[in-house]
């Protein structure tokens, strides 16, 4: 049996998929009957899609076009 | 080498910041200087990413950016999730941490990631926004497996815990009930 400490710790390895197998049964044997935990569980994953979608860069069309020049500048050298 | 320029840069940007472009024309020439080096072209992504990584790192080191290093005692307790739940900045909301998080731009999730020391927000980014494989952060960084998933677990409870200082800072919360 884990503590909700141990659980929390372990969440977003699991989301990783990342979890041993005991971890993972382990976890998700908490998460079974820990309602607080689940709910650390759902967010853990609502801020990894967060991260993701927010921390998108774009390669702007004047940085682009600098070095792409510089591409062509070594191939010719 | 052209097809990899926005994915180098994204890389560039998270790193170092407004030096990014600088930073890609660096890797692009130490690149091309060492092109013979490289055995497989299927190797070429992983290898352009290597040398955008060291460049950058080698620029942070540079400019000794750094911020103070922060206790793992005092950032290992730190839950978001619960943070939210016990301050309550949106009373009258039924889905209170998504709100919380809907109060971030682009911009401000950016200037999170800067907030964090280079060691937590390289892993960071490179693993949860660029998808790399923990194991490839390991071979690209030239780092231990077991320092890499020490370091993100660290970088994701100070990811959260900016996330709530910034909040406060930039007065995202208010007015929010």
């Amino acid at each position: 049996m884990i503590t909700c400490a141990d659980a929390v710790e372990r969440l977003w390895v699991y989301l990783d998929g990342a979890l041993t197998a005991n971890d993972k049964a382990a976890l998700e044997e908490h998460l079974g009957f820990c309602r607080v935990c689940c709910g650390e569980a759902e967010f853990a994953q609502e801020l990894r899609g967060f991260l993701v979608r927010s921390a998108r860069e774009e390669l702007p069309e004047d940085v682009r076009a600098r070095l792409i020049a510089s591409l062509d500048e070594l191939e010719a050298s | 080498m052209e097809a990899q320029l926005p994915r180098l840069y994204t890389i560039a940007r998270r790193l170092v910041g407004d030096e990014a472009e600088d930073a890609v024309q660096d890797a692009l020439l130490k690149a091309y200087r060492g092109f013979e080096r490289l055995e497989r072209a299927s190797a070429g992504p992983a290898w352009l990413t290597a040398i955008v990584v060291n460049v950058c790192r080698d620029r942070g080191r540079a400019r000794a950016r750094a911020p103070a290093e922060v206790s793992i005692d005092v950032v290992g307790e730190f839950s978001l999730y619960r943070k939210i739940a016990d301050e309550d900045p949106f009373p009258y909301s039924d889905s209170l941490h998504l709100d919380f998080l809907d109060q971030f731009g682009a911009d401000d999730v950016r200037a999170v990631l800067e907030r964090l020391p280079d060691r937590y927000r390289v892993p960071l980014v490179l693993v949860y926004v660029d998808g790399f494989a923990t194991k490839e952060v390991a071979r690209l960084l030239g780092t231990p497996l077991g320092t890499v998933l020490a370091q993100l677990h660290r970088g994701r409870k100070l990811f959260e815990r900016e996330l709530w200082n910034y909040a406060g800072e930039k007065g995202l919360l208010e007015g929010a009930s």
